[in-house]
């Protein structure tokens, strides 16, 4: 392990991977996590919050099944409330996770290995709120499956024309591949802890979950195709996905929402708060499993570096809206674009402005990258920023109607505020018991790593 | 079955994945014809030794992909064309361009499908129990030591000849792997 080798050292003593790791060593760090570190008060504490988040969204939700889509605050006009603002919220935060595994991976990205599994999760969980809400917006929940196709008494299909019909197929088709993307790179994995487990019930778990993995080196060859294979379809697909939501919008008539630019621009914008999510999550959770070995502040720069170039991309979607408002001469856009700056929501559109343009470029700076409290912060900010642009596309552009008599404001209701914090609490919820039970770092990956560090710079 | 080996195999354990290559490659000149080689990672050139058919994971995938597109892209068109044909916009009841987004993601949902399962299923998982599993030291193979494995149901198994060969690759150990 010299100061010369491609894997460990790069501008000067910066580290993808900290030196004098083995790959016997580096399987033991990642599986003591699991299987050796006791459950602290720390995490007990944790856990007590947000499973209360848990609960209160179950609560939200049982409350809205016995009384109906009446009790959160969406009316005519604004029929979209905070079930789309946060549906489209949480489905953009898995898709860094897939872009973190399956595009950098294709890259051939080394720095991906230490964060992939954790961003891989963080996808499922994000998907799996997101999913909640077009149901829960449904109204008659009982109902959901109207929205798939399938032979029925009242001979009616659902109308493949329509983007909405289409985001049926993007999110579901997402979450399982998410699912077994995950989980074919998570095999390997759990028969390394099935192999180091000593107690029963623990050896047991990952006996079964690891289904029999041996490592030879057929299974290899079988398993190293099926996921290049699976890489390759989730990245064309995490673009078709955000493109689909995109479509939702841009395929309406609605000032505001009618534009070309939404799809790409809601795939920059689905990257940018993914990558602050990972940052939100992978700070904590490097520090209090002290994991800055494998998760370096190489990782937290990388993801700054995507951070501030999606912040870009965004910024640009701003400005061609603004600048289409102006080219197209139609007063319903033109209103629309300045009544987001100056109407009844336009603190809201500052406050995101400042959250996804102005902040980000603290970035530009290596210093702040390397300051991983403001980058902390940095990401919360955005977290809120891309949740306050999904708010605005929403809200702002269907509170005034094309008639003065049909404006409307739109105010959300405790139950809207329980549905949303609820999905934040089982969001973390899954997160806190994926870190104690799973490997959050994939080890064979990482062993690879060490291995082909070992050998060299000539290899 | 009265003549059947007492053990599943003979396996030594190496301390490095080129170690391991060594044994294999010399195993396979040897003629040995059941050697298997199981590693804690994916090893580079590992697979080729032992001239295997090429992974079917990639056709078993491909035909997912054919399966799923096509059967979205049939149903869609037998729903808009024959069974319920509505007039959305003036639009043709065949209007192709609408149904590629559906026809990509069933394609994509499909292919990973049979990609998942043609995996498990070529490897011959789940199987909860293999005579390795026996072993103390197969432990290690799923952390940091390279197991090669001549198996018993060889023509040319021989446990003398194998520890000979085993100890001339520089193996850490040697072990019978019982069959239960």
């Amino acid at each position: 392990m010299t100061a010369t080798n491609p894997h460990l050292a790069e501008g000067g003593g910066d580290y993808l991977l900290a030196p004098g790791h083995t790959t016997g060593g580096v399987s033991d760090q990642i599986s003591d996590v699991v299987l050796k570190r006791p459950l602290g008060y720390g995490w007990l504490l944790g856990f007590a919050v947000v499973f209360a988040g848990t609960l209160m969204l179950t609560t939200a939700i049982g409350y809205l099944i016995v009384r109906g889509v009446g009790i959160w605050g969406i009316d005519i006009p604004v029929a979209w409330g905070f079930a789309i603002v946060n549906f489209v919220w949480w489905i953009g935060i898995g898709h860094a996770g897939t872009f973190i595994s399956a595009m950098l991976f294709l890259m051939k990205q080394d720095w991906r290995t230490s964060i992939n599994r954790f961003a891989e999760a963080m996808t499922l969980f994000a998907v799996a709120c997101a999913a909640l809400f077009p149901l829960l917006h449904l109204g008659r929940i009982q109902f959901f499956y109207w929205l798939i196709p399938y032979p029925n008494s009242m001979y009616l299909w659902p109308q493949f024309r329509s983007p909405l019909v289409w985001d049926v197929f993007a999110v579901s088709t997402y979450g399982t591949v998410s699912l077994l993307f995950w989980y074919t790179g998570l095999v390997p994995d759990l028969a390394t802890l099935r192999d180091r487990a000593k107690n029963p019930i623990a050896w047991a778990f990952f006996g079964i979950l690891s289904l029999g993995w041996r490592g030879a080196s057929r299974h290899w060859e079988h398993h190293q195709k099926a996921y290049l294979l699976m890489a390759g379809m989730a990245a064309p697909l995490v673009v078709s996905v955000h493109s689909i939501v995109g479509a939702d919008f841009a395929a309406a008539q609605v000032p505001g929402w009618h534009s070309t630019i939404f799809p790409p621009y809601f795939v920059a914008g689905a990257i940018f708060s993914g990558f602050a999510m990972v940052l939100t999550l992978v700070i904590p959770v490097r520090a209090v499993y002290g994991l800055q070995n494998f998760i370096t502040d190489r990782h937290i720069d990388n993801c700054c570096k995507l951070l501030l170039v999606t912040s870009l991309l965004v910024c640009y979607g701003y400005c061609s809206e603004w600048y289409m408002a102006w080219y197209s001469g139609d007063p319903n856009e033109t209103f629309v674009a300045l009544n987001r700056f100056v109407g009844p929501y336009g603190p809201a559109y500052w406050v995101m402005l400042f959250c996804n343009c102005v902040a980000p470029q603290l970035l530009w700076f290596r210093r702040v990258r390397r300051m991983i409290w403001l980058v902390f912060i940095l990401s919360l900010l955005i977290n809120v920023g891309m949740w306050l642009e999904r708010f605005i596309i929403i809200i702002t552009s269907l509170h005034r109607d094309f008639i003065i008599s049909s404006w409307g404001m739109y105010t959300p209701t405790f139950w809207d505020w329980a549905t949303f914090i609820g999905t934040i609490g089982m969001f973390l919820t899954l997160i806190f018991i994926f870190v104690r039970i799973l490997p959050a770092i994939s080890i064979f990956e990482v062993r690879e790593l060490v291995h082909r560090s070992e050998e060299g710079p000539n290899a | 079955m009265p003549d059947a080996p007492a053990v599943y195999g003979l396996a030594a354990t190496f301390a490095t994945p080129e170690a391991v290559m060594e044994a294999a490659r010399a195993a396979h000149e040897q003629g040995y014809q059941r050697v298997e080689a199981y590693t804690p990672f994916p090893v580079e050139g590992l697979a080729e030794l032992f001239h295997r058919p090429r992974s079917r994971v990639p056709m078993i995938t491909a035909i997912g992909a054919i399966v799923g597109g096509s059967g979205a892209y049939f149903m869609m068109w037998y729903a808009c064309v024959i069974s319920y044909p509505w007039n959305i916009g003036g639009k043709p009841p065949h209007s192709w361009p609408t149904f590629i987004p559906i026809t990509f993601e069933l394609t994509v949902l499909s292919a990973s499908l049979f990609a998942f399962f043609g995996l498990f299923a070529l490897c011959k998982l789940p199987q909860l129990f293999h005579p390795l599993f026996r072993t103390a030291a197969f432990r290690r193979a799923s952390r940091d030591r390279y197991v090669l494995c001549v198996e018993s149901a060889d023509p040319k198994f021989d446990l003398a000849a194998c520890r000979e060969l085993f100890r001339t690759a520089g193996c850490k150990a040697v072990f019978e792997v019982p069959w239960r």
